[in-house]
């Protein structure tokens, strides 16, 4: 066992980490640990762009983002939360050009924007041009820039070493135990302050759109030590992913004019949302999307629907839309600018599906995209552990890892990217700031024991069950019933699926038993991570007993702002058990209301 | 259909030396080759080890050597390769553990050639601006992943990895190229090294092996001329 010491300690290098080491490293020692290389970090792979109202392209708010932000949350987001992250997503864009970001340009050379789901101008309701953009690799930009700048400011790095147990001793942050993955060696990093940045959770779907990477790491330990988890119930079905991969399809193609067709070949989003159409919230279209399935209209009758980017469609639909560019010309787009605004999506298009999208539709089908909830902090990324917003003294979060909560039940597209630079800045800051007044916490006197103790249960199992056969039945069924549309009798089903599977885990066959790079022993309790978080997040579902962004429940189909305008904590008991207590939504200047595109 | 996958193994805690092993499986024309691997670990061998994450694409976690050439095991289906398939790690770099290699010598040439905006003026209030022509300039070279697909199937760098290899070439070419960045000529000074630019042939194998389609050896001519045409002062 190797002990580290460092003041300020990141978990995580994609973009609220790579954030939160630069700035916490300016004056704090401090090393960031990522159990990828940090350009694998799944950041990487967000596409559209990120918001902020700029007005480079037509006249535009802050305070319009964040009614829209509000009203995309389906009123769940904490106002003072949103507010303050679209008033600082403007210098933060402006920090990220200065970093050297490669923005797509307007023509007289301002950074340039594009429409996307959701965001409006809050006097005519129309779609307004705020995702700033490089191409459709946004993400992979930021990601590529904030590393370049902590190779230039040089923060220490521990590539693929991954966290295995976070240390709490008198009630605050002590540091954290990983594995080293090259030698499987135990390390603990002694830190006064530790930043998780570990991400979401999405491979707990069948059909999903994130990285392997994705296993909730950083939830799942957080929650082992007693800390709670907010509102993960509230998970994001992105509309459009590629038909039975998942793959995300950006919303970019909708802000560029792409169109929903289902198999008739008619639009119908304009039935589900008469003023956006395609551009209304994410959990709106997916629901639409879903509607048309099970009443007979995917396509062939199937499972899926087409998304339209073809040139003629787009100039087809864009006329009647009464669409405008600008400088008030009527908006028309050609085939070669199809492929230089989303180049990715057509190589991807190209590769998986054999399909080009500037002759072709592209069919798509919703897929697992958002954890809107998470480990709870407050707007300085401060991790509070109860319903009075108690701050965990030296214990930060930030990104999709963390619950602000800006998101609420339902997050804008280009928020996220947002969320990551605005809130890892804001925890690195606060976290060097602990660190300067704070002492280092005792180690416990076995600081691996519960590392240890976790590895060796998969270790040591009878071997009667395969990883491979649980990971797919536990996907299959949440896909299944803790999806887009939920029910009490699905969500009891998936839970008594989930328990079942963790039980099945505790039998687990692993053939491997060396120490080089043991990915199989690491998948077994990536796979328990993912097992535990699937528990909580549907517990916290069958509890709420409305519907609201995200979480649509068949049996409870209308808002309860009554009942349910408050956020859901969910606590595991040493024993197992969940408890589930709530805590207030702060509203500031909107108060809630009928929530239609 | 019935698919062999051939795979190169290495336990450096078991085996004296690799060995390779066949694996035979149903999958569709539509599998990737990372398909075929995560079904080998789940039903055939699970200490079968090797890196991956994002599965398309972005994140550059699995480049391989499929059927002799440098892919992305995520980008490369059954259909593009067909049913005999043998999977290697890349060349050049240090073998950990099956498909695993040592990254750290690859990124090391890459953090050497400064690969960040440097720019020392003021910072105006908004952004600097940028015509779109100046940012379409080096457009290409933004495209890279890092996955080293490039730098490993090239025949200089198995001769020598003292050479900076395309990858770390094609992340000056961005920096060298942006109108916004002032620090070309100390970039152009360590690529005119004896390890630098020159070690480049025009082989064209980097450009070939590329799974984002950068035009690598343009952007690596471009920087020799950058340096040869006195363009640039250093």
């Amino acid at each position: 066992m190797k002990t580290h010491e460092y003041e300020v300690l990141v978990v995580g290098a994609g973009g609220a980490g790579l954030m939160a080491g630069l700035y916490a490293s300016r004056t704090a020692k401090t090393a960031v640990i990522s159990k990828l290389y940090p350009t694998r970090s799944h950041t990487g792979t967000a596409q559209g762009g990120i918001g902020a109202a700029l007005g480079n392209e037509e006249e535009d708010h802050p305070e319009w983002h964040t009614f829209d932000s509000v009203k995309g949350s389906d009123y769940l987001g904490d106002q003072d939360a949103i507010e303050f992250m679209c008033f600082e997503a403007i210098p933060a864009i402006y920090e990220l050009e200065h970093m050297g970001l490669p923005f797509d340009r307007t023509k007289d050379g301002k950074i340039a924007q594009r429409p996307f789901g959701g965001h409006t101008n809050n006097v005519t309701g129309k779609p307004v041009r705020r995702a700033c953009h490089a191409a459709d690799r946004t993400g992979h930009m930021i990601l590529q820039t904030l590393y370049q700048q902590c190779i230039k400011n040089q923060v220490t790095f521990f590539d693929e070493y991954q966290v295995i147990d976070l240390l709490l001793e008198n009630g605050a942050a002590a540091g954290v135990v990983a594995i080293e993955l090259a030698t499987g060696e135990l390390h603990v990093f002694r830190a006064k302050a530790v930043i998780l940045a570990t991400g979401g959770h999405g491979r707990i779907w069948e059909i999903t759109s994130n990285a392997y990477a994705f296993t909730g790491d950083g939830i799942a330990i957080a929650l082992r030590r007693g800390v709670p988890a907010e509102d993960m119930e509230f998970f994001q079905f992105h509309p459009t992913g590629i038909y039975k991969l998942g793959i995300l399809i950006t919303e970019a193609v909708r802000g560029e004019g792409g169109v929903l067709i289902n198999g008739k070949g008619e639009r119908f989003m304009e039935k589900y949302a008469p003023k956006v159409k395609d551009l209304a919230s994410r959990d709106v279209i997916s629901r639409a999307i879903y509607t048309e399935i099970r009443e007979g209209r995917g396509v062939g009758g199937g499972n899926y629907v087409y998304l339209d980017v073809r040139p003629e469609s787009v100039n087809h639909y864009a006329a009647i839309d009464g669409r405008r560019n600008p400088d008030g010309s009527p908006y028309t787009v050609r085939g070669e600018e199809v492929i230089a605004r989303l180049p990715d999506i057509v190589d991807f298009c190209r590769v998986y599906l054999g399909v080009d999208p500037v002759t072709q539709m592209m069919p798509v089908q919703p897929t697992a995209h958002y954890t809107m909830g998470g480990i709870p902090t407050n707007k300085y990324g401060e991790v509070v552990i109860d319903d009075h917003n108690t701050v965990l003294p030296g214990l930060y979060a930030a990104g999709e890892v963390a619950c602000v909560s800006i998101h609420g039940a339902n997050r804008l597209g280009t928020n996220s990217l947002l969320d990551l630079v605005v809130f890892g800045k804001h925890a690195g800051l606060r976290a060097a700031e602990f660190a300067k007044g704070a002492d280092f916490q005792a180690l416990p006197g076995d600081p691996t024991e519960f590392a240890r103790t976790q590895f060796d249960r998969i270790r040591n199992a009878d071997g009667k069950e395969n990883v491979f056969d649980i990971s797919r039945e536990m996907k299959h069924e949440m896909f299944e019933d803790m999806g887009i549309f939920r029910n009490a009798e699905g969500m009891q089903r998936a839970l008594d699926k989930v328990r079942e599977l963790q039980e099945r885990l505790g039998h687990v066959h692993v053939k491997d038993n060396g120490k080089i790079f043991n990915m199989e022993l690491m998948n077994a309790w990536e796979l328990s991570n993912l097992l535990y978080l699937a528990e909580v997040t549907t517990v916290s579902a069958l509890a709420r007993r409305e519907s609201r962004g995200g979480h649509s429940r068949e049996d409870f189909p209308k808002r309860d702002d009554q009942e349910w305008l408050k956020h859901t904590l969910a606590w595991v008991r040493p024993d197992g058990t969940i408890d589930l207590k709530y805590k207030p939504v702060v509203i500031t200047k909107y108060p809630p209301k009928e929530r239609t595109y | 259909m019935q698919v062999t996958i051939k795979i190169f193994r290495y336990n450096p805690e078991q085996d004296q030396k690799p060995s390779y092993r066949t694996y035979t499986l149903e999958a569709l024309e539509t599998d990737r080759v990372l398909d075929l691997l995560e079904m080998v670990k789940g039903h055939q061998d699970g200490t079968l080890s090797f890196r991956r994450s994002c599965a398309h694409g972005i994140c550059g976690s699995d480049a391989m050597r499929i059927n002799g050439m440098n892919r992305l095991a995520c980008k490369t289906l059954v259909r593009d390769i067909g049913a005999k398939i043998t999977v290697e790690p890349i060349l050049g770099l240090t073998v950990i553990k099956d498909l695993i290699v040592d990254m750290g010598p690859f990124f090391e040439h890459y953090r050497s050639v400064l690969p960040y905006l440097i720019n020392d003026e003021p910072e105006p209030e908004k952004e600097r601006l940028q015509s779109a022509e100046e940012r379409e300039r080096f457009d290409d070279t933004t495209k890279c992943i890092l996955c080293a697909c490039c730098t490993t199937a090239c025949p200089s760098f198995w001769g020598s990895d003292q050479y900076v290899g395309p990858a770390a070439i094609v992340a000056a070419h961005r920096f060298i190229f942006d109108s916004r960045d002032r620090g070309a000529s100390e970039r152009l000074k360590i690529l005119n090294e004896v390890f630098g630019v020159y070690r480049c042939h025009t082989v064209f194998n980097c450009t070939l092996a590329c799974p984002r389609d950068i035009q690598i050896t343009k952007a690596i001519g471009e920087v020799k001329a950058a340096i040869s045409s006195g363009s640039f002062k250093f």
